[in-house]
C-alpha cells in the first residue's frame, strides 16, 4: 500500500452558533399546551421568575443546528476515519449493533426509580453483565456503580480503606500510605487522596518493571495501606512478578489495587483474580468497546474479592430465584459513588459486545490486540528508540531519543503524524519515558493499516533527518495550526460573548 | 503476522505471563450470537421493563421529556461518537468548539461566569462542590438542607467521607417545604447547600439564603436537578450563588435507568482555578486563526496528581454535546415555553388532585413541576393500586424519608398528557 498525504477537504467555515442566531428563528416544534391554563403568577410569583429573556441563548432554526453541527463535526478525527492508536485509550471499533440495541424503547424509557417488578429486564442485564466480568477478572463481587476509570478507582481504594478501617480498628490510622508506581495515570494519585492516604511513589527498573526492591524497601517502612498497579503497566510490558507484587504488599499487611486499563492484553488470557489482585476496575469504554464519546460517559466497574464485597456501593443487584432484587441493606457499604446505578447505557453496549464475541471472540481479540503491537514494535524497534527490551504486550512504547538531535521532538511527530492520516499516539505518557510515544493499534486495524502507519512513522523519521523543519512546523493539512495555548491559559476565554476576540487576542 | 515477529504460536505472544496465572480454560460466557440474536436477546430483556411504557409521574430527579429528533440523529455522527478527549486540538475542533457552546449555554442558563466540560451527574458534581467550597474558604463544615436529593446526599457522603468535611444536615420548613432556618450557619461554615427546585418540587428563596451564607463567609452552592426548570425561573447566579451543579438529562438525554446523563458546574470566575473538571477556552494559531483547545489544565490530576482539584478524567463528553444540540435547537423561545408547559401541566394537576378528596398538597411553597401529595393512608399502597390501572404514580417519599408514610411526590412534565393526568386523578379518586 503506498502512502499519500492527506489534503485539506473542503470544509465550510462555522463559526459558533451565537454568531448565526436571527431573531425568531426556532429549531423545535411542541404540541399545545392541552389544559386549562392557570395565570402564571398564581403558580410563581414573579419575584422567582427570570427576567432576564434568557441573553444570549440563540435562536436557530432546525437545519441551522443540522449544517452547524455537521460542519463542525468534519473537523474531527474518528475510529471510524482510521487507526487511532492512542495508547492506554484502547481505541477500538464501536459497533453500530451496540448503538441500536442501547436505543430500545423498554431501555431508554426507563425510569430509575420505577418499581422494582417492573424495571426486571434492567436489572437482569445488569446481573448478567456483573456475573461476566467476575468470570472475566476472577473477582467475584461486581458493581457496576462507577461512572468512569476514575470512579472506580477512587471506589476500590475507598474498598480497601473500608476492609483495613474494619480488620484494624483504630490501628488502621498508622496504615495510610498507598504505593504507586512511578508510571502510574494521574488518576491513581488523586483518587488515593480522596480517599485519605497518602502516596508514596515506588520506582520501576531499566526492563520497565516494578523495582521488586524498591517495593520490599517501602513496605518495609511500615503504614502501608496498598499498592495500586495498573498491569499490564503503563509502559506496555506484563508485571512478571505480579504474584510475588501481591504477596509482598499482602506479607505488610495491605491489599492490592490494579488499575483495568489495560485489561485489553489479558481478556480471556490471564485473570487478575488468579494473580492475587483484591480489587480491580475496569473501563466499558476501553475494553467492552463502549464508545468514547469525546470524552466519555465512561463506566467503570469495580470486581474484587468475595472479601471485600460487603463494602461494595449500594445497592447491589441480587437474584433471587427467577427475580432480581436491589440490596440497600449493606451496613458495611461504602455508600453509593453514584445517584441510581451507574451509566446503564453503556452496560448494554458492553453486554453486546461480549454476546457478540463469545468467550473465543473475547480471546481472539485480545491475541489479535497483542499480535498487532508487538508487530508494530518489531517494525519501528530499529527506527525509533525503545527504552525497554521486554516484549510488549497490547501497546508499546518508543521515545524521541533519535530524532531530538535534529531538533524534533515527540509533539512534532505526533503533529506530523496528523499529516499522514492517522490519530497520534498518545505522548509524553508515562512520564518515566522522557519523550514517549505509547502506541495501541488495539485488534480494530488490519495488516495494511498497520503497514501504513509503521511506514508513516519511518517516512516521518527520513523527514526528521533530512529535513527537521517539515516535522517541527506540522501540521500542514489541518484547518488550524498549532495553538498558543500558553496564551491561551494566560488570559482564559472560557464562554462566548460578543466582544471574547478582543479579550483572548490581548493575551497574546 | 506471527511469523514476521518470529513467533510460531498465539500461545508465544504471552510468554511474559508465568503459568501459573495463565486461564487455563475456556472463559464461562456464551458462545458468540450472530446479530439478530443479540437484538433478539435484548428486545427479551426490554420487554420485561413493563415500567417503560406507561404512563408515569415520576420525576426526582430524572425527568421524561421531549426531545428534538435531531438531538439523537447528530450524537451519532463517527466523528463525535467515535473519536477521543481532544487531546490533539488540530483535529478535535468539532468536539472543542461544542465544549466551549456547552459551557456557554450552561452560563447563560445558571446566570454563571464559567462552566466546566461537564462532570458524570449531578450527585457528584454536588460532591465536587463540597469539596471545592472547602479548598477555597478552608472550613471544614457542609451546611446542606434535608431538602436536598436524598442520593446526591449520599453520594457527598461518600466522596468526603475522608476529608476533613463536617456536614450538618438542616431541615425544611414543614409548613412551606422550603429552607428557612439558617441559624446553623456559622463562621466555620464553608458553604450553604440548597436545591431549587428541591427535592418535593419547592421553589427555594434563593436571594435571602444566599445573603445568610455570606453573611458568615460561607459559599452558597445551589443544585439544580430539573435543568428545564432554569426556562422559568430566575438563575441562581442572579440570586448570588457561588457554585451551581446540577443535573442536565432534562436537557434532551434519555431517562435510560438513571444514566448516562450528564452533571453541570458553574462558578465565577474568580474561583476557576479551583474547578474541577475541564475547561476549554479560545485559542489562536500562529496565522491568527480562531480555534479551541483544553485549558487551565494544572488543575487537573494528569499534572498535579495526588494534589489535584479532583480526580475526574473522562466526563460526559457525548452527553454534554446532546445537552449542546437541545439548548441550540430549543432556543431562546423553546426553553421558556418548554418550561412553561411544565410548570402549567403540574399547575392543572395539582389544582386536580388537591380538589380530590382525601388527598392534599402539604407544603405552601411554589413548585415547578413536581409536588408532594399526602393521602390518608400508606402512599405506597395507593401507588400500587395506580399501577393495577396502568399507571405509575410517582415515588412514596418513605423510599428516603421514613417518617412520611402518607406522602407521595407527583411530577407532571409536558410530556403528560391531559388524558393521562385526568386518568391518573381519577384513579386517585376511586382508591379512595
Amino acid at each position: 500500500m503506498s502512502i499519500k498525504k492527506v489534503t485539506q477537504h473542503p470544509s465550510q467555515n462555522e463559526g459558533l452558533i451565537f454568531e448565526r442566531s436571527q431573531t425568531g428563528r426556532v429549531g423545535y416544534r411542541l404540541p399545545r399546551l392541552d389544559v386549562d391554563e392557570t395565570p402564571i403568577d398564581e403558580i410563581v410569583p414573579a419575584e422567582l421568575r427570570r427576567d432576564d429573556e434568557l441573553e444570549g441563548v440563540p435562536e436557530v432554526s432546525e437545519v441551522d443546528v443540522i449544517r452547524h453541527f455537521t460542519r463542525i463535526s468534519t473537523w474531527n478525527y474518528s475510529i471510524d476515519l482510521g487507526m487511532y492508536p492512542l495508547g492506554s485509550c484502547t481505541m477500538k471499533y464501536n459497533s453500530r449493533l451496540n448503538e441500536k440495541v442501547a436505543r430500545i424503547g423498554g431501555f431508554t424509557g426507563l425510569h430509575p426509580l420505577a418499581p422494582e417488578e417492573e424495571s426486571q429486564g434492567a436489572l437482569e442485564l445488569m446481573y448478567r453483565l456483573q456475573e461476566d466480568l467476575a468470570d472475566i477478572t476472577g473477582l467475584p463481587g461486581v458493581s457496576l456503580q462507577p461512572a468512569a476509570g476514575a470512579q472506580g478507582e477512587m471506589t476500590g481504594v475507598m474498598l480497601i480503606r473500608a476492609f483495613l478501617d474494619q480488620r484494624d480498628g483504630e490501628a488502621s490510622r498508622d496504615r495510610r500510605v498507598m504505593l504507586i508506581p512511578d508510571s502510574a495515570h494521574g488518576t491513581n494519585p488523586a483518587s488515593a487522596a480522596l480517599a485519605g492516604f497518602t502516596v508514596k511513589t515506588v520506582r520501576s527498573n531499566s526492563k520497565g518493571l516494578t523495582d521488586m526492591d524498591h517495593l520490599r524497601e517501602l513496605c518495609d517502612q511500615g503504614g502501608v495501606a496498598g499498592l495500586m498497579l495498573t498491569n499490564p503497566n503503563t509502559v506496555g510490558i506484563f508485571e512478571t512478578n505480579i504474584r510475588e507484587i501481591c504477596d509482598v504488599i499482602h506479607g505488610a499487611g495491605g491489599l492490592v489495587y490494579m488499575d483495568g486499563a489495560n485489561m485489553n492484553a489479558l481478556v480471556g488470557v490471564a485473570r487478575p483474580g488468579d494473580m492475587g489482585v483484591d480489587v480491580i476496575h475496569l473501563n466499558l469504554h476501553k475494553t467492552f468497546s463502549t464508545p468514547h464519546g469525546g470524552g466519555g460517559p465512561g463506566c467503570g466497574p469495580c470486581c474484587c474479592t468475595e472479601e471485600l464485597a460487603e463494602f461494595l456501593p449500594v445497592p447491589r443487584i441480587e437474584k433471587a430465584g427467577d427475580r432480581y432484587r436491589l440490596n440497600y441493606d449493606l451496613p458495611n457499604s461504602i455508600g453509593r459513588v453514584k445517584a441510581f446505578f451507574g451509566n446503564f447505557g453503556m452496560m448494554i453496549r458492553a453486554l453486546s459486545y461480549i454476546y457478540t464475541h463469545g468467550a473465543d471472540g473475547l480471546k481472539e481479540a485480545t491475541e489479535t490486540a497483542v499480535l498487532n503491537a508487538r508487530y508494530v514494535a518489531n517494525e519501528l524497534k530499529d527506527t525509533f528508540h525503545m527504552p525497554y527490551e521486554s516484549d510488549c504486550m497490547h501497546e508499546a512504547i518508543f521515545s524521541h531519543k533519535h530524532q531530538t538531535r535534529k531538533g524534533v521532538h515527540t509533539l512534532d511527530i505526533a503533529k506530523r503524524l496528523i499529516d499522514y492520516g492517522f490519530h497520534p499516539p498518545t505522548i509524553y505518557f508515562p512520564l518515566v519515558v522522557e519523550g514517549a510515544m505509547l502506541i495501541e493499534p488495539t485488534e480494530s486495524v488490519g495488516r495494511a493499516d498497520l503497514d501504513a502507519f509503521v511506514e508513516a512513522m519511518k517516512d516521518i523519521d527520513r523527514e526528521a533527518q533530512e529535513d527537521p523543519q517539515l516535522v517541527i512546523d506540522a501540521p500542514h493539512s489541518t484547518r488550524i495550526g498549532r495553538l498558543d495555548e500558553a496564551a491561551a491559559a494566560r488570559k482564559p476565554v472560557l464562554r462566548w460573548q460578543p466582544d471574547m476576540e478582543a479579550t483572548a487576542k490581548s493575551a497574546s | 503476522m506471527l511469523a514476521s515477529i518470529g513467533l510460531s504460536s498465539e500461545q508465544e505472544l504471552f510468554r511474559s505471563i508465568p503459568e501459573d496465572v495463565r486461564l487455563g480454560r475456556e472463559l464461562n460466557i456464551t458462545d458468540p450470537l450472530a446479530e439478530p440474536e443479540v437484538i433478539a436477546a435484548m428486545e427479551e430483556m426490554a420487554a420485561k421493563n413493563t415500567a417503560a411504557t406507561k404512563p408515569s409521574f415520576l420525576g426526582a430527579g430524572v425527568y421524561s421529556h421531549y426531545s428534538p429528533t435531531i438531538v439523537d440523529h447528530l450524537i451519532q455522527r463517527s466523528e463525535f461518537f467515535t473519536s477521543y478527549t481532544p487531546y490533539q486540538p488540530e483535529i478535535s475542533q468539532g468536539t472543542l468548539q461544542y465544549i466551549f457552546e456547552f459551557q456557554t449555554l450552561i452560563c447563560q442558563l445558571t446566570g454563571m461566569e464559567v462552566a466546566n466540560a461537564s462532570m458524570y451527574d449531578g450527585s457528584t458534581a454536588m460532591a465536587e462542590a463540597y469539596v471545592m467550597a472547602q479548598r477555597v474558604t478552608r472550613r471544614d463544615r457542609i451546611v446542606v438542607a434535608r431538602s436536598v436529593h436524598p442520593e446526591y446526599r449520599e453520594v457527598a457522603r461518600t466522596y468526603t467521607q475522608h476529608g476533613d468535611a463536617k456536614i450538618v444536615e438542616v431541615d425544611f420548613d414543614e409548613k412551606t417545604g422550603a429552607l428557612s432556618d439558617t441559624s446553623t450557619l456559622d463562621d466555620q461554615t464553608a458553604a450553604l447547600v440548597v436545591q431549587s427546585p428541591n427535592f418535593f418540587g419547592c421553589i427555594e428563596d434563593l436571594k435571602s439564603l444566599a445573603e445568610a451564607a455570606h453573611a458568615v463567609g460561607a459559599l452558597f452552592v445551589v443544585v439544580v436537578t430539573e435543568a428545564i426548570s432554569m426556562g422559568l425561573l430566575k438563575s441562581p447566579g442572579s440570586c448570588g450563588a457561588d457554585i451551581v451543579v446540577g443535573e442536565g438529562q432534562s436537557f434532551g438525554i434519555p431517562m435510560s435507568f438513571g444514566g448516562p446523563h450528564v452533571g453541570i458546574f458553574a462558578t465565577q470566575n474568580k474561583f476557576v482555578r479551583q474547578m474541577p473538571g475541564r475547561l476549554c477556552g479560545v485559542a489562536y494559531d500562529k496565522n491568527g486563526n480562531r480555534g479551541f483547545t483544553l485549558t487551565l489544565s494544572t488543575r487537573e490530576q494528569h499534572i498535579r496528581r495526588e494534589k489535584a482539584t479532583s480526580n475526574i478524567c473522562t466526563n460526559q463528553g457525548l452527553i454534554a454535546l446532546a445537552a449542546t444540540i437541545y439548548m441550540e435547537a430549543m432556543g431562546k423561545k423553546g426553553l421558556k415555553e418548554v418550561a412553561e408547559q411544565n410548570a402549567q401541566k403540574a399547575a392543572y394537576a395539582k389544582r386536580k388532585i388537591s380538589a380530590s378528596v382525601g388527598y392534599s398538597i402539604p407544603f405552601s411553597a411554589p413548585t415547578f413541576n413536581e409536588f408532594v401529595v399526602r393521602g390518608s393512608g400508606s402512599a405506597v399502597e395507593t401507588l400500587e393500586k395506580l399501577r393495577g390501572n396502568g399507571i405509575i404514580g410517582g415515588l412514596a417519599l418513605s423510599k428516603y424519608y421514613i417518617d412520611r408514610p402518607d406522602e407521595f411526590l407527583v411530577c407532571v412534565t409536558e410530556t403528560a398528557s391531559r388524558s393521562n393526568i385526568d386518568k391518573f386523578v381519577d384513579s386517585l379518586n376511586c382508591d379512595r
